[in-house]
């Protein structure tokens, strides 16, 4: 088959999974093995692709005119594939984490949850293979729509009001922001496809370019910059595999994958100092602050999702940045992350299915009765802090020698300290887990599915350390020659 | 046969209203109205395909040359307006029967049918003609079975809302004639084409001034000018269902052709945009439209009344396009008007689906909980028209919203492109109010489960398929708008 036809296939699979799903509403086991299928079928897809695009080729796809001289279009280039790579992987494992989540939770409405979940990992896909700026944005509002029922799954009041700020907070910038960055380039360059090097080049400078590169990336909220981050604590009240693959792994990392994506292919190296200085502060503002609150926080949910907001900031840091080093850490880093805190998140639920708590406070001795959990967790949180033999400490590391290289002295202060934090809040809770007697009523391990997924993203977290040749070649194909 | 198609567009329908009176049964006045819809269709779509291939076509009524006798002229322009309205025409019309059952006594059912087709003869009309009195005289046959279509509706309040439409209508068409007949007396002459040569040649400016100003507001009420909408929301709440979906669809839409023929055929040679503020005062009325209009609707409980609401925001993107006086505007405008009107129409259409079912009376919002459970497409059709009322990406309302932005931009006017941006929040804001209340409220007490009837139903997801195609195959909407754009800024000649 040839590549062009497996990008179209690559969109087609989540869909057709979707579809699947809605088709056999009654036969829940056929249900799940039809998105477990979905999910084997995009992997295989994706991964085929990979060789080519390793090899230098950028298979590329036009769908729609929409415009004139403007089309809908999919290419396939490093960072895209790596994004695509991860979250179609870890679509597969969470698909096994999701039925022993749902079923264990008895949750109610599972077919339109899976087919929800298939069509956010359709358009996260989307997101990954869009060949220019507006294919980008069509998916990437997608996104925001399809992970809307999910986010609200439980219906009630709680569920309607964090759907609310959920979507606020992420239309309105996408819309106020993001829409009119996106006619600003046109007007500008006359083209939005993603070119090795930029299509703004010569064509903006100085301020404007400083506030252009704003609307972008206060635009782009799915990457929670502060003060645009509120979204992601409120999507918390989804059901937990949703806030493992999406809110940490598809939504987010289309974020940031798009700040990296404007920040290389629209803006290029040229724009480093003066549209993106600003913004290398900004995140690192972020990363501190949402650390911070993240440390503060009881509900292990909502600590994870702070510290999703800081980590999402290494990547935006990195992207600011805008050297070859500091891009390809920035593409590690959404691997890296990814598989961290998919672990972690996975964790989370694992403890709500097996003992139904949702509190820090409430995890004392837990490693003793769920220890392949906390096992998990355990190499998780390190991962994050940035600890090898983890795959967190790679990207950090590739990160901190960009930031060194820049001779941003304060800058590499600011991420010791934040590591210090990341250690701060993560610690606690795994010592608290070991070693403190455990309280309250016994029980076991979660339900098999969820043990399974819960290993499986810790050892790929371990994996990425050991054998990082992959996503080291992808991130240095995007900073490229 | 086929050089008397113009006149064949208008007389179809016409010709059916009498028939149906005279027949006075509901099935022969459906199946009637449904065939002159359909008929008028083919004919639109024969006359544009013929005007893309050999340029305008003009048709001498009784064979008295113009500018003698009156003249049917069809260009791109109308060509497109004929095959907009038609087809929504052909797409209400079949789904009228239940609807109309419904809502209607059996003693009156074809008065709905033989109003139907008059207005839709009319608004054909005042599309096809050349001739300024002409379209008046098309104008009011619209005006006065859109009165009755509007009086017939269900609730008592409908009696209201057709007097107050009456009134305001019938003050937009005496400014409209008292326009005419200030231009005729400069000019001499009732045909549109020859006006504008003769306009030329007048060099008394304040009667041309004054006409200017009779037509501006005249057709501003027609076409729920911002401040000139107070008509149109219980206009449009309280008419039939079908009704509704079919003037949401086409009414304001012909009258804001209307506009441009006079704005840019009659008073081109003037340079309008470039001598007189026209281009400012549309912007600032449009962009109050859409900012004031979309709050309004916002905090309205009355489903219908909301989207009415929203109508006349969305109108305000329309002549936004026309203010702004360029490429990207114009298309913009004219491709707005099918980009919402294939959205109001199915949201209308749905609506009617759901009051059908309900039992007549008001359709709160809060009576739409729990629709998702209960009328699954209906609530999905409602979800993808109302996304594109918003103008998300992959839906006909992103197209417009595009090009108004671009536009905007290339006249260098930042803040409007803010003010596009945030009325399209607020529209995201009116419309997830209803998807909320359909995919997370509670369903209120002893609602029935079960779709609208298909016919009803096929037509509304038609209409709600195309709000998606047209967001990604944009060659007819675009295509044919651009082309009726760089007509008009070409001008006549």
């Amino acid at each position: 088959m040839s590549a062009a036809a497996l990008l179209a296939l690559c969109l087609t699979i989540p869909c057709a999974g979707a579809l699947a799903v809605a088709l056999l509403d009654r036969r829940p086991n056929l249900r799940e093995a039809a998105s477990l299928a979905a999910a084997a079928a995009l992997v295989a897809a994706v991964v085929s692709l990979a060789g080519p695009v390793l090899a230098g080729e950028r298979p590329s796809l036009r769908l729609f005119e929409l415009f004139p001289g403007l089309a809908l279009a999919l290419a396939l280039e490093p960072l895209g594939l790596l994004f695509a790579l991860v979250a179609s992987g870890l679509w597969f494992v969470s698909a096994i984490y999701s039925i022993g989540y749902m079923r264990g939770n008895d949750e109610p409405r599972q077919t339109r949850f899976y087919a929800c979940f298939a069509l956010s990992i359709g358009a996260a896909i989307g997101v990954a293979l869009a060949a220019n700026l507006l294919t980008l944005y069509l998916f990437y509002e997608a996104l925001t729509f399809v992970t809307w029922p999910l986010v609200t799954h439980h219906g009630d009041a709680e569920a309607r009001r964090g759907g609310r700020t959920y979507l606020a907070l992420l239309v309105a910038p996408s819309m106020l922001f993001l829409l009119p960055a996106i006619a600003i380039t046109w007007s500008l360059a006359g083209t939005l496809d993603f070119a090795p090097g930029g299509i703004l080049d010569g064509r903006v400078a100085g301020a404007a370019a400083a506030g252009l590169a704003a609307l972008y990336a206060f635009g782009i909220a799915k990457a929670a910059l502060m003060p645009l981050h509120r979204w992601l604590p409120a999507a918390m009240v989804a059901p937990t595999p949703v806030s493992a693959l999406l809110h940490a792994v598809a939504v987010v990392k289309a974020g940031v994958f798009c700040v990296v994506k404007v920040a290389v292919y629209v803006f290029g190296a040229g724009f480093a100092a003066d549209a993106f200085a600003w913004l290398a502060w900004a995140a690192g503002f972020t990363i501190l602050a949402a650390s911070v609150v993240a440390l503060r926080s009881d509900n292990l949910k909502r600590r994870l999702a702070y510290s999703t907001v800081s980590q999402l900031s290494y990547v935006v840091l990195a992207a600011a940045l805008l050297t070859p080093v500091s891009v390809a850490g920035a593409a590690l880093h959404i691997a890296a992350h990814a598989f961290g805190k998919i672990t972690l998140f996975f964790a989370a639920g694992s403890i709500y299915t097996a003992s139904g708590r949702t509190q820090v406070s409430q995890l004392d001795g837990i490693g003793r009765r769920m220890p392949w959990t906390m096992g998990a967790f355990t190499v998780g949180a390190l991962s994050l802090i940035g600890v090898p033999p983890c795959a967190g400490f790679v990207s950090k590391w590739v990160i901190l020698e960009a930031v060194l290289a820049t001779g941003l002295w304060p800058m590499a202060a600011l991420l010791a300290a934040s590591t210090l934090l990341n250690a701060g809040y993560f610690l606690p809770i795994v010592h608290a887990a070991f070693f403190r007697a455990p309280a309250g009523e016994a029980h076991g391990e979660a339900p098999l599915p969820i043990v399974i997924a819960l290993l499986a993203a810790a050892a790929g977290t371990i994996a990425l350390f050991f054998l990082p040749e992959l996503p080291l070649a992808l991130a240095r194909g995007v900073a490229g020659p | 046969m086929r050089e008397h198609l113009p006149a064949l567009q208008v007389l179809l329908p016409l010709a059916a209203a009498p028939l149906i009176v005279l027949a006075r049964s509901p099935r022969f006045a459906w199946l009637a109205a449904t065939a002159a819809s359909y008929g008028s269709l083919v004919v639109a779509v024969l006359l544009a395909t013929e005007v893309a291939a050999s340029g305008s076509i003009s048709y001498a009524i009784g064979s008295w040359p113009p500018p003698w006798g009156i003249e049917y002229r069809v260009d791109p322009l109308s060509a497109f307006m004929l095959v907009l309205v038609a087809l929504t025409a052909s797409l209400v019309a079949p789904y009228a029967e239940r609807s109309v059952a419904a809502e209607i006594p059996a003693d009156r059912r074809y008065l709905v049918y033989a109003m139907y087709c008059l207005c839709l003869a009319g608004l054909l009309g005042m599309v096809a003609t050349g001739d300024a009195f002409n379209l008046f005289v098309f104008l009011e046959i619209a005006s006065l079975a859109t009165y009755v279509l509007i009086a017939l509706g269900p609730r008592r309040k409908a009696l209201l809302a057709a007097y107050q439409y009456m009134l305001m209508g019938t003050v937009g068409a005496t400014f409209y004639v008292i326009g005419v007949g200030l231009l005729y007396l400069m000019t001499g002459t009732l045909n549109l084409a020859d006006m504008a040569a003769r306009l030329r040649e007048v060099t008394e400016l304040r009667p041309v001034l004054a006409a200017l100003a009779f037509l501006t507001v005249g057709i501003g009420l027609k076409l729920a000018l911002f401040p000139l909408h107070q008509w149109l929301p219980n206009a449009y709440a309280c008419a039939p269902s079908m009704v509704s979906a079919f003037l949401a669809a086409t009414a304001t839409k012909v009258s804001v052709y209307v506009l441009l023929r006079y704005y840019y055929t009659v008073f081109d040679p003037w340079a309008l945009f470039e001598r007189l503020p026209t281009g400012e005062v549309l912007i600032a009325l449009s962009v109050a439209a859409m900012l004031v209009a979309s709050v309004v609707a916002v905090y309205e409980q009355d489903a219908k009344r909301l989207f009415a609401w929203s109508s006349v925001a969305q109108i305000g993107y329309v002549t936004l396009g026309i203010g702004l006086d360029n490429q990207a505007g114009l298309t913009a405008a004219l491709a707005h008007l099918i980009n919402h009107g294939v959205a109001k129409g199915a949201i209308f259409v749905l609506l009617g689906g759901v009051a059908l079912r309900a039992g007549a009376g008001a359709l709160g919002v809060a009576s739409l909980g729990g629709l998702a459970a209960r009328m699954p497409l209906t609530a999905l059709g409602l979800a993808i028209a109302g996304l594109s009322l918003v103008g998300v990406p992959g839906t006909a309302g992103f197209v417009t919203k595009w090009y108004l932005v671009l536009g905007a931009l290339e006249r260098g006017h930042a803040w409007l492109v803010a003010a596009i941006v945030a009325s399209s929040l607020l529209a995201a804001v009116y419309v997830w109010r209803v998807i909320e209340a359909l995919y997370l409220r509670a369903a209120p007490a002893g609602a029935v489960r079960g779709e609208a009837p298909a016919p009803m139903l096929v037509a509304a997801m038609a209409m709600t398929a195309l709000c998606v195609y047209f967001g990604f195959e944009t060659s007819f909407n675009v295509g044919a708008a651009r082309e009726a754009a760089d007509f008009l800024t070409r001008g006549l000649r």
